[in-house]
């Protein structure tokens, strides 16, 4: 029994071979991203460390009598941390086969991705600083850009997969790497959001 | 049904030497590649290091700029770490870990190929910034210098050292997800070779550490390029930031390019000594240690820049107690040594030399270690004799162990024993005279990354860099094996050391997915001299233990 | 002859440790003591020296044995034993080397504590209020930390000190200014067996102060002041070098730190307090001055054996 159900995996990689690069074994994608993404979560960690020391030994931060604007962050921050979960609604709609389903909840966290990123946009146009005023400016802007870079990334990811999904069978109830690799990444920016958010936002508060 | 895919599988082409300079997804491609590759830039930054040698032949700056000196230390230290030894490692780690572990390739043979096609770009690069006036300020690039030496060569340098790191990365995750996930079903982790421990370790650590090098060398171009002043005190940034930044990749760099050597040299002293490696746990497990701790350890690079006292004695302890589980792995090979049947060939003499000389740069290591020490001898030649000690001595000496023994299987040809056993005498006795003077220069008051110094150094820099030209004479015979062997040598056998890992069990060179038929494990990695007849009663006596049970 | 194996072993080991012991104390690798933490650092290497001669002779030991003894005959194609671990023997092998690392460690930290690495000065958290921030100096925006402010504190040991002198290091030359006379100089001169402590500034990049004699150093950071305190207990010139490096002439950045007698030490100072405001001013002026390709070589012109006047002429 056991043999066989390796020889059935062999065939069926060989079969994939002919169309796509994957090989004899089963999908380790998901894996491999995961680990990707712990490594990613390295890059905003340090980054991180940098803001935290110069935010613990710096007698003034901000400095220069800046103060951020919080209501519209705030809005953003809704919209996005809420778009993870219409995504949600989006792979559930999958696992029933309803790929109309998965192409209008996807369809909208697009949306939403585009609105965090216009009021970013926005945000940057009204600050009233500039990258290199300060140093509380720089981390300002090279914190949210590179965050907004990810955002942007996570955009085009959704994007690639609404395309994708427009083929008949293209996923389905059990394929459906895409679908879950894009919500996986989607998660982690938002996640990143969250703590960006606190440290670059509210800390400044107190 | 097997047998149906078998045919098709050995109906595969041959390998053309066209493939090896094309985007292809075959590991073993690849692996060689890697290899190859990280030949080409060992020449280039060897003979840069030459010409530092020349240069510090006499105390004046007299052959080259002090500027030019600057620069060519800089790429020499760049191009050794991030094209060479790294590099290298991956080498192995592509050509290896499938076949050691049965599989027929990566889990991403893609993305695999374009870790490898990033390199070259990257090197190619950073040799360019020559031409804009290269980096100068050491391969750590410390800020403020760096932002005002050269804006562009450190551009350059900062982009390359990006694209080399990204590499890296992808390496990884490739590394990581083909041991845990596509051994042979009766592998289990304890009955993998300890090479796949090494590297599963290896790549923990570029996982964990190598992003945060990117984020340093972002803002640091920030800096550079957008007049930011993250590291900038002169806009009230902190260059000691960027210090503990860059550190907490490059510290456990220093580990990244040491494990996967760790790893041939577990493979390698069993098999030409013909017993089973000593204690094989304690030696996968201290591979995770190393990588833990080596994760704290990083301001040790730091201990003068102004690292707060209550801090330096935690990162002392921590570093010192590395020495526990690289102690473990040093005992262990001399374990597996002792009462062996050692034949000294080219590959085992490189991995005596290994533990000789790695054993003497890491006792300088512990030394270092220590505060008060490492006050009086941190930036002088007392660090670059250790660490080329472990480098060399270490990673570069296991490196050449390992290419000896595994040129049958990746080329199919036997190399020349004579000329291997040459290349080793030259290099090795080379390697000493080089780097053992250093650790007296440095006590004495030489500090290093200069080009003039004082005139009673003379002596000894002169002999250290007569070892240097050993070295440089000690390629030849290496250079001259690769080529003859590969034209004129015999056809190697399968398993020409009788060896008992994977890689063994099929053709030399391995077909196109590895094997004929997905092999069987019919012993452990090691188990050499473990009597078969005693193996037969272990199991005569399971049986009789299952059918008393039922 | 047969003697028994464990009196070859303890006569090995009796051996060992005798070379051990007399080369960590013989290994003549260090420069001249100046000073009584000079002299404590140097013993705590001594130690590690012996530590690591022995260790070094065991495992060479073993390799070079192995090779005589374990040599595989032509022909042999039989494996070794299949001895594939011992514990008791791993135990041991873990154990010794904990142990070792422990006392390292713990001596280290005595005599980093010594040399007043842990002194309370240096490594105090200043409440937020005392902190002061930005007072310009060149090209605007430099902001000067005050030492005590609770950044990242700097350097090594805060003693009470009998002389304090203020450092700057700029590329690349160091400028040493006595407060309390005024005297400013390019070289060092300090009283022996009194308690120095440099306050410390680098003007564009990092520097590295250190005295081999003294066995310290301790990086000068732009923008922030690092200590440096020091006893100096034997006569003599000792050459302060910078070791981290800071641009092409960083292995030109050296000069002189003269410990003089109390009265060579009064003379001097006393020599150098007459010269005028203004001169000093000219010489602060001069050292800050971005060097030219002149001056530069003028400074390493004492390895060439040529002198300023040979370089003027060779210039016109
Ligand atoms: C392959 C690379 C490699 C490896 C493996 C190591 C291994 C170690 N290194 Fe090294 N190191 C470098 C590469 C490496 N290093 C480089 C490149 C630099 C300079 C960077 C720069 O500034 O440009 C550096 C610098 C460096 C410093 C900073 C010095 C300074 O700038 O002031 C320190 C300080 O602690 C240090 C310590 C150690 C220690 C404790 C180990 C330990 O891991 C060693 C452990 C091994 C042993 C101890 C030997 C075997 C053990 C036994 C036989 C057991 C018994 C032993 C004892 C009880 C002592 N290293
Ligand atoms: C793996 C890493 C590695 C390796 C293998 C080496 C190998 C060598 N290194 Fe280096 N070294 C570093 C890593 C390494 N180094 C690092 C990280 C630094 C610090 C840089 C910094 O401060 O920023 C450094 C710094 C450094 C210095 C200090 C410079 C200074 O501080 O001023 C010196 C000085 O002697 C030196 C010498 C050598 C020599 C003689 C070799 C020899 O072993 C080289 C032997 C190789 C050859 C001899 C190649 C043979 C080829 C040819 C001769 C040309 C033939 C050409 C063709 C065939 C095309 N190295
Ligand atoms: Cu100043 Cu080097
Ligand atoms: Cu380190």
């Amino acid at each position: 029994m056991q043999s066989s159900a390796i020889d059935s995996q062999l065939t069926v990689g060989y079969e994939k071979e002919t169309e796509s690069h994957s090989h004899g074994h089963p999908d380790h994608r998901m894996f491999g991203l995961v680990l990707f993404l712990i490594s990613e979560s390295m890059i905003f960690f340090g980054l991180f460390s940098g803001y935290m020391i110069y935010y613990s030994t710096l007698p003034e931060w901000p400095m220069d009598g800046i103060e951020l604007e919080l209501l519209l962050p705030s809005i953003n921050s809704i919209i996005l941390i809420s778009s993870s979960f219409v995504m949600h609604k989006g792979q559930s709609c999958l696992k029933n086969n309803d790929v109309k389903g998965l192409q209008l909840w996807f369809g909208i966290t697009a949306l939403m991705g585009v609105i965090f990123l216009g009021g970013q946009l926005y945000e940057y146009a009204h600050t009233g600083f500039g990258l290199t005023d300060n140093l509380f400016t720089s981390c300002f802007y090279v914190l949210t850009g590179f965050h907004g870079l990810h955002v942007t990334l996570g955009l085009f990811f959704i994007l690639a997969v609404l395309w994708r999904s427009r083929k008949e069978n293209h996923y389905s109830a059990n394929k459906h790497f895409g679908v879950e690799a894009s919500e996986l990444y989607w998660h982690f920016v938002d996640v990143v959001w969250i703590i960006l958010f606190i440290l670059v936002y509210l800390l400044p508060l107190q | 049904m097997t047998t149906n895919i078998v045919s098709e599988k050995s109906q595969h082409k041959e390998r053309k030497l066209r493939d090896y300079f094309t985007f292809n997804t075959d590991h073993k491609v690849i692996g060689i590649q890697y290899l190859v590759t990280s030949f080409l830039f060992y020449f280039i930054g060897g003979a840069f290091a030459e010409v530092v040698r020349t240069e510090l032949a006499t105390p004046d700056p007299d052959i080259v700029s002090p500027e030019l000196y600057n620069q060519l230390f800089t790429l020499h230290g760049t191009i050794m770490i991030f094209l060479w030894i790294v590099p290298a490692g991956a080498a192995f780690a592509n050509y290896l870990i499938p076949l050691m572990i049965g599989a027929e390739d990566m889990a991403f043979p893609r993305l695999n190929a374009v870790a490898f096609w990033l390199i070259p770009p990257g090197g190619v690069l950073l040799l360019s910034s020559f031409l804009v006036g290269a980096p100068q300020s050491g391969w750590t690039s410390y800020p403020p210098l760096s932002l005002m030496s050269g804006k562009w060569g450190e551009e350059i340098w900062i982009v390359s050292v990006l694209l080399l790191g990204t590499s890296s990365i992808l390496g990884a995750i490739n590394f990581a997800t083909t041991i845990l996930k596509m051994r042979i079903k009766d592998m289990d982790l304890h009955s993998m070779p300890l090479f796949c421990w090494a590297m599963l370790a290896t790549s923990a650590l570029i996982l964990l550490s190598t992003p945060v090098l990117a984020g340093a060398l972002i803002l640091l171009s920030f800096d550079l390029i957008a007049g930011t002043s993250f590291f900038n005190p002169t806009g009230g940034g902190d260059p000691v930031v960027y210090q503990h930044l860059f550190w907490f990749y490059s510290h456990p760099a220093v580990y990244i390019m040491i494990m996967p050597f760790f790893g041939v040299i577990s493979e390698v002293i069993p098999v030409h000594s013909r017993k089973p490696i000593f204690g094989y746990r304690a030696i996968a497990y201290s591979s995770l240690a190393i990588s833990f701790l080596g994760l704290i350890v990083w301001a040790h690079h730091m201990f003068t820049s102004g690292t707060p006292g209550w801090l330096r004695m935690f990162f002392m302890a921590t570093t010192m107690l590395i020495a526990v589980p690289t102690g473990i792995k040093v005992f262990s090979w001399c374990a597996t040594l002792w009462g062996g049947k050692i034949e000294l060939n080219s590959p085992m003499l490189f991995a005596m030399g290994f533990v000789s000389s790695f054993l003497i740069g890491g006792l300088t290591g512990v030394m270092v270690a220590s505060v008060p020490f490492d006050i009086h001898v941190h930036d002088t030649y007392f660090i670059v004799g250790h660490f080329h000690y472990v480098l060399f001595g270490g990673s570069a000496l296991a490196l050449f162990s390992g290419f000896y023994h595994w040129f049958p299987k990746m080329t199919g040809k036997n190399y020349n024993e004579g000329l291997g056993q040459l290349h080793f005498i030259l290099t090795f006795i080379g390697l000493n005279i080089t780097f053992m003077p250093m650790h007296q220069l440095g006590l004495m008051g030489m500090n290093r990354r200069i080009a003039l110094y004082d005139v009673q150094f003379q002596p000894l820099n002169l002999l250290s860099t007569a070892g240097a030209y050993v070295m440089a004479v000690s390629t030849l015979p290496f250079i001259i094996n690769v080529i003859w062997s590969l034209t004129k040598g015999t056809q190697a056998e399968r398993n020409p050391w009788r060896a008992l890992t994977l890689e063994w069990q099929t053709a030399s060179p391995p077909i196109i997915e590895n094997f004929e038929e997905e092999p069987v494990l019919w012993s452990g990695p090691y188990d050499y001299g473990i009597d078969d007849e005693e193996q037969e009663e272990e199991s005569v006596s399971d049986m009789l233990a299952d059918v008393s049970a039922k | 002859m047969n003697i028994p194996g464990n009196i070859i072993t303890l006569i090995a080991g009796i051996l060992l440790t005798l070379i051990s012991l007399w080369y960590g104390q013989n290994h003549g690798l260090m420069p001249i003591e100046a000073s009584q933490g000079a002299a404590e650092v140097d013993d705590l290497f001594n130690l590690m020296m012996t530590i690591a001669t022995g260790l070094f002779l065991i495992v060479q030991g073993v390799l070079v044995y192995s090779i005589f003894k374990f040599r595989r005959q032509k022909g042999d194609k039989t494996d070794g034993p299949g001895i594939e671990g011992n514990v008791p023997l791993e135990i041991v092998w873990t154990a010794i080397p904990t142990v070792i690392v422990f006392i390292l460690a713990l001596y280290s930290f005595e005599v980093y504590n010594n040399l007043g690495g842990l002194d309370s000065e240096t490594s105090r958290d200043f409440p937020q209020e005392e902190m002061q921030m930005a007072e310009n100096q060149n090209q605007g925006k430099m902001v000067a930390f005050n030492p005590h402010q609770g950044h990242l504190s700097l350097g090594i040991g805060n003693a009470n000190a009998d002389i304090e002198v203020d450092v700057n290091g700029i590329q690349y030359a160091w400028i040493f200014t006595y407060p309390d006379s005024g005297v400013v100089s390019g070289e060092l001169h300090v009283p022996i067996n009194k308690q120095i402590k440099l306050n410390m500034k680098a003007g564009d990049v990092i520097h590295a102060f250190w005295v081999p004699q003294l066995r310290l150093k301790q990086d000068v950071l732009p923008g922030r002041e690092s200590t440096f305190a020091f006893n100096a207990n034997r006569i003599g010139d000792y050459p302060i070098i910078c070791a981290e490096l800071c641009g092409a002439y960083h292995g030109g950045m050296k000069t002189t730190l003269h410990v003089e007698s109390e009265e060579d030490y009064q003379k001097w100072i006393q020599e150098n307090t007459f010269a005028s405001a203004q001169e000093k001013a000219d010489t602060m002026a001069m050292m800050t001055q971005p060097m030219t390709k002149e001056s530069r070589l003028e400074m390493h012109s004492h390895h060439l054996g040529v002198n300023s006047e040979t370089l003027a002429q060779l210039h016109h």
